[in-house]
Formats: C-alpha cells, sequence, structure tokens
C-alpha cells in the first residue's frame, strides 16, 4: 500500500473517517485545527455529518445524543477546550457509551500557549470530570501510530462501551510523515448496539441515562463500570520496549517524547551506554506488570516527560522502589532535545 | 544516514514549501522522513521555520540538536541557526539579503543570490525553490529530477499548476548555482 505525506492531525481525522465515523462534533482551537478542516471538507462528502458547535460544551454533548443513537462518532480539541468537555465525558461514561475524544494537548495551565506539552496525564488518565469512571486512553508517537490508534480507538470503545480518548499533542498533531492508512472499515464489522436509541417501534423501548436517584441502583450502575474497566486492564494493556535486553538505565516516556527518546537510546547505545526505554502506548490501562518486571533487572528508571512529573506517580506504583526512579520534566511547551535527555541519562550511567 | 535540515526565514518566503518538497522526494525514495514546522503565532512577515529529517531507518527525534545543512533566507535565521550547524555540514544563505559572509569555517558555505536569481525568472515567489535546488545539489540525498518531480506532486491539482515549469526552472538553477561552490 503506498505511503502518503500528511500531518497528524489530517492523518487522524482520514483515519477516523476511515473507520466509520458518522457524526463529528468540534469547537475550534489551535493547534489541532487542520483536523476541524480537513474533517470540514470531507465528512460531509463521504457521508457523515459535521458540525462546528457554538462552544465545545455543546460539542461534547452532542456526541453524547450521537453515541446514543449508535453512531460512530467523536470530537477533538486541545487541553483548555478539553478542560470544557470533562462534564460531558463523565456524563458519556455513567452512559456506557462508546465515542472517540482527541486531545492535541498544548502548554497549560490556563490559556497557556499552543506548543507541545503533557500536562493532561491526570485529566486523561485518572478522571477529569466527576465520579469514578475511566477513559481508554491512547498515546500515539509518530503520524503513523497516531491513525494506527484511531481505528484502535474506536475498536475499543465499541467493545467496552467506554469512552476512548487519543491523547497526543501539538507536535504530533502539526508534523508530517509518511503514512500508511488503514482500508475503510465493512460496515458490517461495527458492532451492533442493541441498546441504542434508535426508536422503538415494534421493540421494548431502550433508555441511555447518567443516574439513577436510588443509591443502590446508582451502586450497580457503578460496579458494571468498574467490571468493566478490570476487564481492560486485563486485556488492553499496550506497550514498546527498546533496547531493554540488556539495560541498566530505562528510560520511560510516551508519546512525543517517546520518539526522542529512541534517538535518545540510540546515541548512548554508540556511546556504550547500556540504555533502554519503555514507551507506554495505552496511558490508562498503565501497563505496572511489564514495567515492574523491567524494573527488577535495571539499576535506574529515568521518566521523562512534557510535564511535571504526571505519568511519573504511574511510574513508581509500578516500580515500587524496586530500582531508583528519577524524573527530568519540561515545562511550558519547552520540548528537550535527544542531546539535552542524553545529558540526563549520563549522570546516572556511565 | 540520517540528515537533519533546518529551514528558515521570513513568513512568506515558501519555507515550509520547500521542507515539504523535499520530505517528499525523500519519502518517494522510499527514505523515511519526518517534516516538523514551527507553528508559533506568525505571519507574513514574521520568522518561520521547519525541520526536515530523511533517514534510511525509522526517525526517532523529529527535533535536531545539530542539523546537518541550514537553509537561511535572511539575516535573521543565519544568525540564530549557524552556530547549530554540525561540524562540516552545509549552510545555504539566500545571499540577495545576508550580507555578511557565513562566520563558520568548519561548514560548506554556498551564498545563493535567491532573490536576484528568482527576478531573473520573473517571479520572486520561486526563491524558495532556487535555495532548495543549491541545497539538494549539497546534500545529495536526493536527485534533481526526483526534487522536482516532487515539487510537481506538491503543486499540481491546487491550481498552482501553470507555476510548475517556473518552480522547475527556479530549482534548476539554484542546482546548478550550487556547484560553483562544490568542485
Amino acid at each position: 500500500m503506498s505511503r502518503v505525506l500528511m500531518r497528524g492531525n489530517e492523518a487522524i481525522a482520514e483515519a477516523a473517517i476511515r473507520s466509520g465515523l458518522k457524526c463529528y462534533f468540534c469547537y475550534p482551537i489551535t493547534p489541532q485545527g487542520e483536523m476541524v478542516e480537513y474533517m470540514a471538507r470531507e465528512l460531509p462528502k463521504r457521508g457523515g455529518v459535521f458540525l462546528q458547535a457554538e462552544s465545545e460544551v455543546a460539542a461534547i454533548n452532542m456526541v453524547y445524543g450521537a453515541a446514543a443513537a449508535g453512531v460512530r462518532t467523536m470530537t477533538s480539541s486541545s487541553s483548555p477546550g478539553i478542560s470544557l468537555k470533562q462534564e460531558g465525558i463523565s456524563y458519556i461514561a455513567m452512559a456506557r457509551l462508546p465515542c472517540v475524544i482527541v486531545n492535541m494537548m498544548r502548554g497549560g495551565p490556563g490559556l497557556g500557549n499552543i506548543a507541545p506539552a503533557q500536562g493532561d496525564y491526570f485529566q486523561a488518565t485518572k478522571g477529569g470530570g466527576h465520579g469514578d469512571y475511566r477513559l481508554i486512553v491512547l498515546a500515539p508517537s509518530t503520524v503513523p501510530e497516531a491513525a494506527e490508534l484511531v481505528r484502535l480507538a474506536f475498536d475499543l470503545s465499541d467493545k467496552y462501551r467506554v469512552p476512548a480518548m487519543l491523547l497526543a499533542d501539538g507536535m504530533i498533531g502539526q508534523m508530517m510523515e509518511p503514512v500508511e492508512l488503514p482500508e475503510p472499515v465493512d460496515p458490517d464489522r461495527i458492532p451492533p448496539r442493541p441498546w441504542a436509541v434508535t426508536g422503538a417501534r415494534g421493540r421494548p423501548k431502550n433508555v441511555v441515562s447518567s443516574f439513577d436517584l436510588e443509591p443502590e441502583g446508582l451502586r450497580e450502575m457503578n460496579l458494571v463500570l468498574q467490571e468493566t474497566y478490570r476487564e481492560i486492564e486485563r486485556n488492553e494493556v499496550r506497550w514498546e520496549e527498546v533496547e531493554t535486553g540488556d539495560a541498566e538505565l530505562l528510560l520511560v516516556a510516551y508519546g512525543t517524547v517517546g520518539r526522542i527518546a529512541k534517538t535518545v537510546v540510540r546515541l548512548a547505545r554508540e556511546e556504550g551506554l547500556p540504555v533502554g526505554l519503555f514507551r507506554p502506548i495505552t496511558l490508562w490501562p498503565f501497563p505496572y506488570e511489564p514495567l515492574r518486571m523491567l524494573a527488577e533487572k535495571v539499576g535506574t528508571v529515568l521518566t521523562v516527560e512534557l510535564s511535571a512529573g504526571q505519568m511519573w506517580e504511574d511510574v513508581r506504583l509500578a516500580v515500587e522502589g524496586r530500582a531508583e526512579t528519577p524524573f527530568y520534566g519540561e515545562l511550558g511547551g519547552v520540548v528537550p532535545s535527544p542531546k539535552r535527555i542524553l545529558e540526563e541519562v549520563r549522570k546516572y550511567v556511565g | 544516514m540520517e540528515k537533519g535540515i533546518v529551514f528558515a526565514g521570513f513568513g512568506g518566503q515558501g519555507i515550509l514549501l520547500a521542507g515539504k518538497v523535499l520530505a517528499r522526494a525523500g519519502m518517494n525514495r522510499g527514505l523515511e522522513v519526518t517534516w516538523l514546522p514551527s507553528y508559533g503565532p506568525e505571519m507574513r512577515g514574521g520568522t518561520a521555520n521547519c525541520t526536515v529529517v530523511i533517514a534510511d531507518f525509522p526517525i526517532g527525534s523529529p527535533v535536531v540538536d545539530c542539523p546537518d545543512a541550514l537553509v537561511a533566507m535572511n539575516a535573521p535565521s543565519l544568525d540564530k541557526f549557524e552556530e547549530r550547524v554540525a561540524e562540516g555540514g552545509i549552510i545555504v544563505a539566500n545571499s540577495s539579503l545576508v550580507k555578511r559572509p557565513v562566520k563558520r569555517g568548519d561548514v560548506r558555505a554556498i551564498p545563493i543570490p535567491a532573490n536576484d536569481i528568482a527576478a531573473e525568472l520573473g517571479n520572486p515567489r520561486v526563491i524558495n525553490m532556487v535555495a532548495l535546488g543549491a541545497l539538494v545539489r549539497a546534500l545529495g540525498v536526493v536527485s534533481l529530477e526526483e526534487i522536482q518531480r516532487a515539487m510537481e506532486e506538491e503543486l499540481h491539482g491546487k491550481g498552482r499548476d501553470k507555476l510548475i515549469e517556473l518552480n522547475r526552472e527556479a530549482l534548476r538553477r539554484g542546482f546548478s548555482e550550487a556547484e560553483k561552490y562544490l568542485s
């Protein structure tokens, strides 16, 4: 299959359309504007609905409605816009509806800036909205991987009826790489939605709801969610390892930093430094167990993030004292170069 | 093989397009490429730059510490990036606007009067292709024909087909201009 040169934002949009996306709702924000543009141009031509809402709050509630009606639906935004969507995401999670949310993270907190950052890890993996819920969180580190994970996000979201988030950053959104786009999905392969509200003529009515005034009833709804989350934790953990076999220092990094860290590993190995990389692909469920096993073998687990240490908390939960767990982070949209990260590495090995 | 190239200049000088054409030529050749723009709130007249990486193995970082080549379309760009260029690297400087020589003695400096050549060709907008042609000659990763074909693909069908011939010529002029400094 031929490769096309595409921006991350465009590749995600195209992959979503090929994954059977029917309804896309958005409110524009940098650095994911090209996704909105692409959807506006392409989705209506290909049998879908593109709607630019009056606000992020409206957009996520339109996703709630479209998901309840049984179609593949998606919204995208960047950090401040994703904050605005949190209430709706919590409702969708409790209503057990599948959908895909794309967050092209930028510098924060507040209005911040439009440079790449990873400061929304807590928001994505630990809740963000109110209540006991989880999102399936997938973190691509390249443009082709972003296209691939969009398809997976739709599939997993359908399979478990849990909203999925693609968590990337402005760099992945803005940069171009050759992409092999996925084949358009066969509509018959999209799982049926017997629970959808599609008009009840001739069958008992379906109800999609995120509430129950009776505590016992609400507890039952919560227990169903928790059971689903345990199943996802058992089945869907994904990660990549690079040169971990004989590593004495293990880098842990995801997304944009994950790919920069691959260059760091190469440079370190050229100097004879035994450095490897552990790159979580699912941020939730976090790959605690495989990281724990590697931590047994290495002396140091160095976490590198574009945040003040959000994923670092999960790394330490995984390692549980089996290795040293130093941290290096950049803030405000600053992206460290391979050499800068290598300087950190040299503090602990060689 | 892995080459990192920085294109820098004023917004409106076609910096991002020049980088895209190079990335496309690399991809067409079956190589791995990344194209990373600076995407600040910059408008025509502000500064713009992009980084292209071309390699024959999967690319890790699209961020480059020490580029193997720099295309500096104006003086501030040369000031900003000259020190970072790798030893033995290439600096293509638009000598129509950059009035000082390259200071570094350990790089190959290729002054190209891109604005003057573009004016001779009758369209000041092709300065980017003149500079790209010179870079391609010095870099040696893709051929003149390959970069011309990538440019055609990039311009084709976007209402710019009538500009293809002019851009082919601009690439060729830049390419042969660089000969002078490489023999």
